[in-house]
C-alpha cells in the first residue's frame, strides 16, 4: 500500500490545476438550454485544444493516454476549479468506452476524434415509452434493407438527455422481430439529421429543455452504423451500462467539490447552535471521502487485473443518494432562502434525478442482491 | 497511489482467519456467554502465531509490525466475534508498554479503556491501561479493583476499574495515539462483524422458504441486504486508509480514524437491524447465532467513540 501519489501523478495534478484554475469559465448558464449549450460547447473546444477533453484516451484520438488514477486526479481538479458538468459526457463517458471495446478501426478513427473535438455530440437512445428500467422491452425496430445495403430504423426513443442539442444518437433497436427480450437487439449509431428523424425537446423537473423524444420513421443507416455485431446489442449495451453506473459518469471529484461548497455554505450561513445540520454537513464530508477512497481501492484492483463488474451498482446508489443528501443539507442551511431559484435548489432538482437515471436504484439494489450477494432471482 | 495490501499482509490475514474458524466458531462465543467468559484456546493460538505481540519490537519477542499489518487481523477477530480484548491487548497496550515481552508472548492479558467508563474484560485481565490526568497509566493485577457490570454482550465482559497503584507508561501524545489505535482497531472489528452478520443472513434467506420460494428472492428482503452491503462497501476503505495514516504518521490521522470509525459504527448498526429483519422471528431467538454478532456490533459501535462522537471530532477539524 502506498497512498501517496507518485511524482508523475503529483506533477500531472499540478499541471491540471494550474491550467484549470486559469481557464475554467465562471457563470455559465445551464447547459441544458439552447443558449447555454452553445457556451458549454465553446468550453468543450477550449478543453480539447489544451488536450484536457479526454485525458484518458490514447493520443491518436485526442487524449493524453492518462492512467485511471490520473483520470481521477483530472476529475478532482476539474471540479475543484469549479468546472461545469460536461455537456459531452454521454459521448465521451458512455459511448466512447463501447467504441473502444467493440468498434472497428474505421469506426474508431471516424467517431472518436470528432467526439473529442465536440464536432459530433452524442445522445443516448435507450429508453422508450414502454422500456425504462425494463430496457429489454425495447420495441423500436431495425429492418434489413439488402438492396440499399443497410438498415431501416423505426420507433420512438424518449428521456434522451440533451437530445434537442445533439447531432447523433446511439441506441438499441430490435433487429430480429422473432427474438424476445434481450435477444435480437442491435446497437446503432444514427446521425440525427438523417431523413425521417424528428427530435422534440421537452422540459425536465427544473424546466430546462434537457430531455427530448426522438421519433424515427423509416430512417436509413448503412452497415457501418452498427456497433458490435448484429443482434449482439444487449451485451454491447451492457458494457456501457456498467460504465455509466460506475465511475466514469460521476467520479468522486464532483462530490468532493460539492462537499467543499457545502462546508463553505455552513461557514457563511450555518447556525452554530444547530447540531443536526452541523452533523449532516460532516456526514457529507465523510461520505465524499468514502467514495473517493472506495474508488482508489477499486481502481487499484482494476489496474491489478481483478474484475469489478456488478459492484458498480453499489457505486451508483452511493453517489446518487449522497448527492441528494448534500443538496438537502444545503437547503436546510439556507432556511427561508432555500426556495429561491439559486444554485442549490437547481442542484437539488438535478440530484433528484440521480436515483432514477442510469437504472433506478431499486433495480440496482436487485443487482447487488443477486450478483454481489448471490441471492436467487426467483 | 496503490491502495491494496501486500501479499504478506493478506497471507497473515488468511492464517488468522483459518485459526479463528477452527478455534472460535459460534459455539465458543456462546460458551463465553454461558460462563466460560473468554476463548482461551483461540487466545493462546493467537499468541503462538505471534499475533498478540505483532506490534512489539523483535527485541521483545514481537514482529515489529504496524497497525497497517494488524487492521486486517482485527477485522477477522471481529468476524469471529472473538470474546477476548484483542484490540485492547494487541493494538492499544502492546505498543505502549515499556516492557511488552510478557504481553507479546500472551503470558499476561492486557486490556484498556481510554475516556470510557467500562473496561472490557477488566476483571479478567492482568494489566489494565487507562487514561489518567492526560497520560496513559498501567495498573497490574493486585493494584486495581475490578467490579463486573453486565453489558448487552455477555461475551465481552465489562468491569469498572479503580486502581491503587499504577505506572505512567505514556504522555499525552501517547494517550492520543493509543486512543486512535483503539478506535481504528474497533472500526476494523466492526467491519468484520458486519461481514459476518451479512454472510449469516445471505445463507439463511437463500435457504428459508415461504410462499414456496426462498425469502431471499423477495425484493423487500434483497433491498435490506443490499443497503447493508453498500454501507460495508463504503466504510471499509476509510478504515484501511486510517490504518495507513496512523502507520505513516500522517498529521490528519486522527481525523481519518474518526471518519472510518463513524462509518464502521453506522454500517454495523444498520446491518444489525437489516439482518435481524431479514431473518424474521428466527433472528429474534436466543438459540440462533445472529444475536451473538449483533450484540457485539452494538457494543463495539459505541466503544472507542460512537459515530456521533467521531463525527463531532471530524467537524472540529473541517468546519
Amino acid at each position: 500500500m502506498d497512498l501517496n501519489f507518485t511524482d508523475t501523478e503529483a506533477q500531472f495534478r499540478a499541471e491540471c490545476r494550474e491550467w484549470l484554475q486559469a481557464n475554467v469559465p465562471t457563470g455559465l448558464p445551464s447547459g441544458d438550454t439552447h443558449e447555454g449549450f452553445a457556451l458549454h460547447l465553446e468550453w468543450e473546444r477550449t478543453l480539447f485544444d489544451a488536450r484536457y477533453a479526454v485525458v484518458s484516451w490514447p493520443e491518436q484520438y485526442g487524449g493524453r493516454g492518462a492512467t485511471a488514477m490520473e483520470w481521477l486526479i483530472f476529475e478532482e481538479e476539474y471540479y475543484r476549479a469549479g468546472g461545469p458538468q460536461r455537456v459531452t459526457q454521454n459521448g465521451i463517458f458512455l459511448l466512447a468506452p463501447t467504441v473502444f471495446d467493440f468498434g472497428t478501426d474505421a469506426q474508431k478513427d471516424h467517431i472518436l476524434p470528432r467526439m473529442a473535438r465536440g464536432d459530433d455530440l452524442w445522445a443516448q437512445g435507450w429508453s422508450e415509452p414502454g422500456a425504462g428500467s425494463d430496457l429489454a422491452g425495447i420495441q423500436s425496430k431495425a429492418v434489413r434493407d439488402e438492396t440499399a445495403g443497410g438498415w431501416r430504423l423505426s420507433g420512438q426513443k424518449t428521456w434522451t438527455t440533451r437530445g434537442a442539442f445533439c447531432t447523433h444518437l446511439f441506441g438499441l433497436f430490435r433487429s430480429d422481430p422473432t427474438a424476445e427480450r434481450h435477444r435480437g437487439l442491435t446497437y446503432f449509431l444514427v446521425p440525427l439529421d438523417t431523413d425521417g428523424v424528428t427530435v422534440r425537446g421537452f422540459g425536465r423537473l427544473d424546466g430546462d429543455e434537457g430531455f427530448a423524444e426522438v421519433f424515427l420513421d423509416d430512417v436509413f443507416v448503412a452497415d457501418d452504423a452498427v456497433l458490435g455485431g448484429v443482434d449482439q446489442g444487449w451485451s454491447v449495451a451492457m458494457a456501457t451500462a456498467g460504465v455509466e453506473r460506475g465511475l466514469t459518469l460521476r467520479s468522486p471529484g464532483r462530490f468532493l467539490a460539492a462537499a467543499d461548497r457545502l462546508v463553505d455554505l455552513y461557514r457563511s450561513v450555518g447556525d452554530a447552535a444547530d447540531d443536526r445540520l452541523r452533523d449532516d454537513v460532516v456526514k457529507a464530508v465523510i461520505d465524499a471521502e468514502a467514495y473517493r477512497w472506495q474508488t482508489f481501492l477499486t481502481v487499484t484492483r482494476m489496474l491489478e487485473g481483478e474484475s469489478t463488474g456488478s459492484e458498480s451498482s453499489m457505486t451508483k446508489i452511493f453517489w446518487s443518494e449522497m448527492d441528494v443528501r448534500i443538496h438537502a443539507t444545503a437547503l436546510g442551511l439556507l432556511g427561508p432562502d432555500a426556495e429561491l431559484d439559486g444554485p442549490w435548489m437547481k442542484g437539488y432538482q438535478f440530484a433528484l434525478s440521480g436515483p432514477i437515471y442510469a437504472g433506478t436504484n431499486e433495480i440496482q439494489r436487485n443487482v447487488i442482491a443477486e450478483r454481489v450477494l448471490g441471492l436467487p432471482r426467483k | 497511489m496503490r491502495f491494496a495490501f501486500t501479499e504478506d499482509q493478506l497471507a497473515f490475514r488468511d492464517a488468522v482467519r483459518d485459526l479463528l474458524a477452527n478455534e472460535c466458531p459460534p459455539a465458543v462465543v456462546r460458551a463465553a456467554w454461558e460462563g466460560a467468559g473468554r476463548a482461551p484456546g483461540a487466545w493462546s493460538a493467537l499468541a503462538e502465531m505471534g499475533v498478540l505481540g505483532a506490534m512489539a519490537p523483535e527485541s521483545a519477542g514481537g514482529l515489529g509490525l504496524s497497525v497497517l499489518d494488524l487492521v486486517l487481523l482485527a477485522e477477522e477477530a471481529g468476524y469471529a466475534a472473538l470474546p477476548e480484548p484483542f484490540v485492547e491487548h494487541a493494538m492499544v497496550a502492546v505498543p505502549v508498554l515499556p516492557d511488552p515481552a510478557a504481553a507479546a508472548a500472551g503470558e499476561v492479558t492486557a486490556t484498556a479503556a481510554i475516556g470510557a467508563p467500562f473496561v472490557p474484560f477488566g476483571a479478567d485481565a492482568d494489566l489494565v491501561l487507562l487514561d489518567d490526568d492526560d497520560a496513559v497509566v498501567c495498573t497490574a493485577r493486585g493494584g486495581f479493583t475490578a467490579r463486573p457490570i453486565d453489558g448487552v454482550d455477555a461475551s465481552r465482559r465489562l468491569a469498572t476499574v479503580t486502581f491503587d497503584e499504577a505506572e505512567i507508561v505514556g504522555d499525552a501524545g501517547a494517550l492520543a495515539a493509543a486512543f486512535d489505535r483503539g478506535a481504528l482497531g474497533t472500526a476494523a472489528q466492526l467491519i468484520g462483524v458486519t461481514r459476518r452478520m451479512l454472510d449469516l443472513t445471505v445463507d439463511y434467506v437463500k435457504d428459508r422458504e415461504q410462499f414456496g420460494v426462498p425469502i431471499g428472492s423477495f425484493q423487500a428482503v434483497k433491498h435490506h441486504l443490499a443497503d447493508a452491503r453498500i454501507a460495508l462497501e463504503f466504510a471499509r476503505p476509510l478504515v484501511y486508509r486510517a490504518a495507513w495514516s496512523l502507520a505513516t504518521g500522517d498529521p490528519d490521522a486522527a481525523v481519518h480514524v474518526s471518519m472510518g470509525k463513524s462509518l464502521a459504527s453506522d454500517a454495523a448498526e444498520l446491518t444489525s437491524t437489516k439482518t435481524l429483519q431479514a431473518h424474521g422471528a428466527m433472528g429474534y431467538s436466543f438459540e440462533y447465532d445472529l444475536h451473538l454478532f449483533m450484540k457485539r456490533a452494538w457494543a463495539w459501535a459505541g466503544s472507542w467513540g460512537d459515530a456521533p462522537w467521531h463525527r463531532a471530532r471530524v467537524g472540529r477539524a473541517v468546519l
